[in-house]
């Protein structure tokens, strides 16, 4: 709960916490969490649920979000979004069988003259082509 | 950020290798010749970029290939008026004596030295507008703030840039933070807030490091006032100022309906000023150098000056700070330098998502909050997307439909109902079923949307939408165009 000062809205720096911890929000942490800090379960889950950064089941070992912004669109994004499920084996918002990948989207990082771009595994990666792909695929089989 | 994903980190770790003491700044602002090195010499700093690890040791001897100078003599960066930006770039963002040398907390200190209501008069007589999107005028809010009673008040900074063309916000956090803070310190002693919040999207964790570290390192400088950094969750519509406030209240980011105003009901139900990190960074320059010096430069009723972000297929892609009125066109063709695929320009979104499309036909458009209205488009956050003459226009109406029902908070019906039946009518449209019947539907689906929503992602979608409808019919299938919507 590093850097919250005041002790008011405190449910997503809560949830971020836990997500860093377990990796997701599991379920069974959802009663607990509105114990804690005296709110209804349906709003713990509402709140789980409303925002696409909180996971309700474990992630691969390694994640690519992957921009599908108009600026990396402009860049020639949608191609290399075709070619990474091709290459990765896994479908846009899916996590591969074996556990190793999670392919998501994302809109926008920000890098918007450099795409296409991707945040893989929390770090950025812009100018994204076919070699870099071939990199980051092999990056992540492991 | 930039830079980083271009390979920075293996090149400072190249020079450090070398024995070279690194400092690392934050942007200048063009990506072309990123990762940038920059090499203090008896003749000044030496900039070469882009630079790759293994060319270290040609940097260092000055026998480089990308040897380019001194940045600010780039014709890219002389030609800029860098209120805001002066310092990024060119400081290391968290050494607080670098700051204070660069002309830092000159503006706190000179709005500690007036009563509150001077400074909101300075703020509202140099004619800042909000830069986020909508273009309030700043001045009005925070007097409105001023004038509401309240134990308790709060500055609210968001930094949830969402739209896909824009990075500004986070080049300025990453590349001048206290220039930020020093903006909210200021907005605290002008309305009387105790405390702020800085409220960024997950998607930049390198701002969210660098603000938290700044806020430790300069909590002294701006006590009493007290900071903290909120991260977002990803979700959009947290950029709208009323559903930023439920999220940092712990809620589902859900737009609020106004009245009330944040400013008279805001935060946990109090006073509240929320700006755009643009509108607060631009405040100690206003402050320090007078409200005549900024509204000097300017367009009409658009004072100051606009950090524009030339994003997508464009050469010179990169941030450039000017004043309002320079047109749409000087922007994409001569500082942009055109597509960098070299393919002509065929589009260019202005604005964001929520933005309206444009075709070169338009570049003649003075870059103002008025013009942009008056031709059916917005300013938005200045994000320029560059798109060549391989962009499929259906497809991109077909996408802004598509990202709006990704991202509805689902609050009211137009936007929710309204986004996911605009995508099946625009899949119907490409697929060549009864095209003129159903460009009607769409029309009529987007005059809803605009009319119905709650807030601007149902509301503004209709202009990405229309204005590729408008200006590129020919995308869609033998319709016809239709004149330009006055709005």
């Amino acid at each position: 709960m590093a850097g919250v000062a005041d002790g008011r809205g405190v449910l997503l720096p809560l949830l971020h916490a836990l997500q860093e911890e377990f990796g997701h929000i599991d379920d069974a942490l959802v009663p607990h969490v509105a114990e804690a800090l005296n709110l209804s379960r349906a709003d713990v889950h509402g709140v789980v649920t409303f925002y696409h950064d909180f996971r309700r089941q474990p992630a691969g070992r390694h994640v690519i979000k992957l921009c599908r912004a108009e600026s990396c669109q402009a860049r020639g994004g949608r191609a290399i979004e075709r070619a990474a499920v091709e290459r990765l084996g896994v479908a846009m918002g899916t996590t591969s069988a074996d556990g190793r990948v999670t392919l998501e989207p994302v809109y926008c990082l920000g890098l918007c003259a450099t795409g296409p771009n991707a945040l893989v595994d929390g770090v950025p990666v812009s100018r994204i082509d076919g070699a870099r792909l071939e990199r980051l695929a092999a990056q992540v089989a492991a | 950020m930039a830079s980083v994903a271009l390979g920075a980190d293996e090149v400072a770790e190249a020079f450090a290798r070398a024995g070279a003491e690194v400092v690392r700044t934050g942007s200048h602002g063009l990506f072309r010749i990123e990762p940038l090195v920059e090499v203090e010499t008896a003749d000044g700093r030496i900039g070469y970029g882009p630079v790759a690890p293994d060319e270290v040791g040609a940097v260092l001897d000055g026998s480089h290939a990308n040897r380019i100078g001194k940045v600010a003599d780039l014709s890219f960066f002389a030609s800029q008026q860098r209120f805001t930006f002066s310092r990024c770039g060119v400081i290391d963002p968290i050494d607080l004596d670098d700051y204070a040398a660069h002309g830092g907390w000159a503006g706190l200190a000179a709005a500690r030295a007036l009563a509150p209501a001077a400074v909101v008069a300075m703020v509202r007589d140099s004619g800042l507008r909000g830069r986020g999107g909508a273009g309030f005028p700043t001045g009005i809010k925070w007097q409105t703030v001023l004038d509401t009673p309240g134990a308790e008040k709060f500055i609210v900074c968001n930094a949830d840039e969402g739209d896909s063309g824009t990075f500004a916000d986070r080049m300025l956090m990453e590349g001048d933070p206290y220039g930020l803070i020093e903006g909210m310190a200021i907005a605290a002693h002008a309305v009387g807030a105790g405390h702020g919040y800085i409220y960024i999207r997950s998607e930049y964790p390198f701002a969210v490091a660098v603000m938290r570290e700044a806020i430790a390192r300069s909590a002294a400088q701006v006590a009493p006032f007290t900071l903290e950094v909120r991260v977002g969750a990803g979700a959009y519509v947290c950029g709208e100022e009323t559903a930023l406030l439920d999220s940092i209240e712990g809620k589902r980011g859900q737009v609020r309906a106004k009245p009330p105003l944040p400013a008279i009901a805001g935060l946990f139900g109090k006073p509240t000023v929320i700006n755009n990190v643009l509108s607060l960074a631009a405040v100690p320059f206003i402050l320090a150098n007078g409200a005549a010096a900024y509204a000097a430069v300017g367009f009409g009723r658009s004072r100051g000056t606009m950090p524009v972000q030339l994003a997508g297929n464009v050469r010179n892609g990169g941030l450039y700070e000017i004043g309002f009125g320079i047109t749409l066109g000087e922007l994409v063709e001569v500082i942009g330098g055109g597509t960098e695929s070299g393919r002509p320009v065929r589009a260019v979104q202005v604005g964001g998502p929520l933005g309206a499309y444009f075709p070169p036909a338009m570049f003649h458009l003075p870059f103002d909050y008025e013009s942009f209205a008056t031709a059916g488009g917005l300013i938005g956050h200045a994000g320029i997307t560059v798109f060549d003459d391989s962009v499929d226009m259906a497809k991109m109406a077909r996408f802004a439909m598509e990202f709006c029902a990704v991202e509805s908070c689902g609050k009211c019906t137009p936007c929710r109902i309204g986004s996911t039946r605009g995508v099946e009518t625009v899949d119907r449209i490409i697929a060549g079923e009864r095209i003129d019947d159903n460009i009607e539907i769409l029309r009529d689906l987007c005059d809803t949307m605009k009319f119905g929503s709650l807030c601007a992602l149902g509301g503004f979608t209709p202009y990405p939408v229309l204005s590729a409808l408008d200006h590129f019919p020919e995308d869609f299938g033998g319709a016809t165009a239709l004149p330009v919507a006055a709005e």
